[in-house]
């Protein structure tokens, strides 16, 4: 048991720290929100450049053969910057779908293009009754020939109004909520039958609601057509939260952090408010928040990569958990400690306190994990 | 980063969960399992069955008899132990006292008391907190003077921890009124059978007897029991309140419990199903067990970073094993009195020896020590310093408020 970085991992964690400490500034960011597309084309481009969007995937297929950890490191540094590109969309989802789910000729023609920052990628997945259910799939694929005819509605789809290509969800057989069935298709955003309506999300993010009307998708665009894709879906959805729970471990760390400096500088009675037990009390629970979280996403980020499904399902509903539930604490005191200034749009910590709280919605808030993993037979074995 | 055992370490666990398998009582392990006391011949004999193994240090260097095993394998030891419901070492002579004097004692001391130690020949106990020091302990009034060519000791402890099986008792004593109340204490090391010890038992909510008022009535003390510098007491209780902080989280005993909760949450049913079919339960159950795999998690964190410490300096994140270790306890101890439900109302003495009782119990034979444990766990988040002492620590020393 160890918790060390390999030497390429310290470097890889220091040149994203270091990348995001020149360019990221809260002032930066803002610019960025304002801009067409939302985040920022050109740290996209040096993300590439440093090997943040390749390292993910094997060597084989054009990527630098890293792994969870890799993604652990490079997601927390965006949480702490609250960074607006679309790494969890392109990368960790629709990337980890192809890097999992791809054929070597799939592969071969995306990764490339997906490391080198050239192709952006969205999955166009969940629907507007889907609630967090993965199964719970409408949308319709019907075989036509070779190919297949796509119809139905996506909706939320992270990035989905910048992407190139979507990976869509699709039911080739059975009913809306059954297991089996479903497969996975790739489209292009530009295709006839796509219409999208990008919009804002709370945290300062985009995503867009999705409609298919007849889309038609050639053989080699299929990525699971036999219709079992949902432990694929499941698979990548639980890489994906791994991958925001170190995003939020980011986040919430700046949070303490600044609220930290806040306690220290901000004067009230003549002294530092700081030196008040009560806020001193809170400020270390929020400690003890932030080390549990940060535990759990350790262990989210190494059971990730985890073969046996039910174990792997099981650790990663319960970091979930603690990942929402120590958001949620941190986030709310971390604005209560500042007052009336966490309050206020132009600074950052509001920002923080938001983005932490859209991601214990997405892929399932604490208490839906925490209602799965009580129906298992039990996390301490 | 890899978070699984090597392989050496779980065949390192595999020895010791066998040795404890084969060489625990029955009847000591039925105890613990049940949530009684175990009583005192009970941890002599688990200590010794330990020692003849030469594991009942394993933390101490080797030259007093340490295992020289790795943090890991000192925290599988302690986890294996504690789920195979092994009584817990007398923690004021392993963890408390035997360090203190195998890092500042005297060679003298060393040789007399740790080999004493390591088989229980001498039962320790704690005489630090008094009426009027808890919290603040360093604001202790007990004074210790020297008086022809030997130590005086007067004053009074309290909530002194199966003193009422002690032979020795490590004491600070303010030897210096005059200065910063941190700068005059010393810490000693009193035989029990002392002319002037008093023993008064104070019965604790559960209707338990494990801790007691310690008086002292012009006790003399040779001056060869005052363990390193006069004065320097206070470094000496830091450092042993940071050992004592390590094991605190016990992660190994709060796993056993949500064991036993689960099966007797099947087996025992009060109303229409057993309490596991219950969705809210379950739920409780879940919340608590997510808690305790960070802990664990957390507690491993802990571990590793000790490498790069300085050592013998507590870490500063052992307050936040302490917090939450104790709420987990707490918590578990809440989920047993879910199970039992209405039978959790009969209060029945402890059987500490099963002939003194000799009528059947009233309603489950597991119920009667629930709530007592309950009761009784409140304690977890007071001593060793309070919860709130611990988020005072990381405050000043995580923080930097």
């Amino acid at each position: 048991m160890n918790f060390d970085l390999t030497e390429e991992q310290q470097l890889l964690k220091d040149s994203v720290t270091r990348l995001l400490a020149d360019r990221y500034s809260f002032e930066n960011r803002k610019t960025f929100q304002a801009s067409p597309d939302g985040w920022s084309r050109d740290l996209w481009r040096q993300y590439a450049e440093i090997g943040l969007l390749g390292v993910a995937f094997s060597e084989a297929d054009g990527g630098f053969g890293g792994g969870p950890v890799e993604t652990m490191l490079i997601s927390e540094a965006f949480g702490k910057a609250l960074a607006l590109e679309p790494y969890l969309a392109t990368i960790v989802l629709a990337g980890g779908l192809i890097r999992r789910g791809g054929d070597a000729e799939q592969r071969a023609a995306l990764i490339p293009s997906i490391a080198s920052g050239e192709l952006l990628l969205a999955f166009a997945h969940a629907e507007r009754q889907s609630g967090h259910d993965l199964f719970d799939v409408g949308a319709s694929a019907k075989k036509d020939g070779a190919s297949f005819v796509l119809n139905g509605e996506k909706g939320l789809v992270l990035h989905g109004d910048c992407a190139d290509k979507l990976i869509v969800s699709a039911r080739s057989a059975g009913a809306r909520r059954d297991k089996a069935g479903i497969g996975l298709f790739l489209v292009d955003a530009k295709a006839d039958g796509v219409s999208r309506r990008g919009y804002p999300t709370q945290d300062g993010m985009r995503a867009a609601e999705v409609t298919l009307t007849n889309v038609r998708v050639e053989p080699k665009d299929v990525l699971a057509a036999n219709g079992d894709a949902l432990p694929l879906i499941e698979r990548i959805v639980d890489e994906a939260i791994a991958a925001s729970s170190a995003e939020a471990v980011g986040a919430m760390s700046e949070a303490l952090d600044m609220t930290v400096d806040y306690l220290k500088t901000r004067k009230q009675f003549g002294v530092p408010i700081g030196s008040f037990q009560a806020l001193q009390h809170r400020a270390s629970d929020m400690v003890v928040a932030l080390e549990q979280a940060r535990s759990m996403m350790m262990l989210a980020t190494m059971m990730s990569a985890e073969e046996n499904a039910a174990e792997r399902r099981k650790a990663i509903s319960a970091a979930k958990v603690q990942i929402g539930r120590s958001a949620r604490f941190i986030g709310q005191q971390s604005i209560q400690l500042h007052g009336g200034i966490g309050m206020t749009m132009e600074y950052k910590l509001g920002h923080l306190f938001k983005r932490l709280t859209m991601i214990d919605i997405l892929f399932g808030d604490a208490d839906y994990h925490l209602e799965r993993l009580s129906k298992s037979d039990g996390l301490i074995g | 980063m890899d978070l699984r055992f090597t392989d050496d370490e779980l065949a390192f666990r595999e020895e010791v969960r066998g040795f404890v398998k084969s060489n625990l009582p029955a009847s000591i392990k039925q105890k613990i399992v049940e949530g009684r006391h175990p009583g005192k011949d009970d941890i002599v004999a688990w200590t010794r069955i330990l020692n003849k193994k030469g594991w009942s240090v394993p933390h101490w260097p080797k030259e007093w008899g340490g295992t020289g095993w790795s943090p890991v394998q000192l925290l599988i030891f302690n986890d294996e132990l504690q789920q195979g419901g092994a009584p817990e070492p007398l923690a004021f002579g392993t963890s408390m006292v035997g360090p203190v004097i195998y890092t500042f004692g005297s060679d003298a001391q060393k040789r007399r008391f740790l080999p004493r130690i390591a088989n229980i020949d001498d039962w320790w106990c704690q005489g630090f907190s008094e009426p009027g020091a808890g919290s603040d302990l360093a604001g202790l009034k007990t004074t210790a003077k020297q008086e022809g060519g030997e130590w005086v000791i007067n004053g009074q402890k309290t909530w002194t921890t199966l003193a009422q099986y002690a032979d020795w008792i490590f004491v600070l004593a303010r030897t210096d009124g005059t200065v910063k109340k941190q700068e005059g204490i010393s810490f000693i090391l009193v035989d029990m059978k002392s002319p002037g010890v008093t023993v008064r038992p104070i019965q604790t909510l559960d209707g338990g007897h494990e801790v007691n008022e310690v008086f002292f009535d012009n006790v003399r003390v040779p001056l060869e029991n005052l363990v390193g510098e006069e004065n320097k007491g206070w470094n000496y209780a830091k450092f042993l309140l940071g050992n004592e902080r390590n094991g605190i989280a016990r992660v190994g005993i709060s796993k056993a419990r949500l064991k036993r909760i689960r099966e007797l949450a099947s087996l025992h049913v009060y109303g229409e199903r057993p309490k596991i079919e219950d969705p809210l339960f379950r739920m409780k159950l879940a919340a608590v067990e997510v808690e305790l795999k960070a802990l664990e998690m957390t507690q491993l964190r802990v571990i590793a970073g000790e490498r790069n410490r300085e050592k013998g300096k507590p870490d500063p994140a052992s307050s936040v094993l302490k917090i939450k270790g104790s709420e987990i306890q707490q918590a578990t101890s809440e989920l047993l009195m879910d199970v039992v439900g209405p039978y959790a109302l009969p209060y029945q003495s402890e059987r500490e020896d099963g002939d003194r009782w000799n009528e059947p119990p009233v309603g489950p034979d597991w119920a009667s020590t629930i709530a007592p444990t309950y009761f009784n766990l409140r304690k977890v988040s007071i001593y060793g310093g309070s919860n709130e002492i611990q988020r005072g620590i990381i405050a000043k020393a995580i923080l930097g408020l």
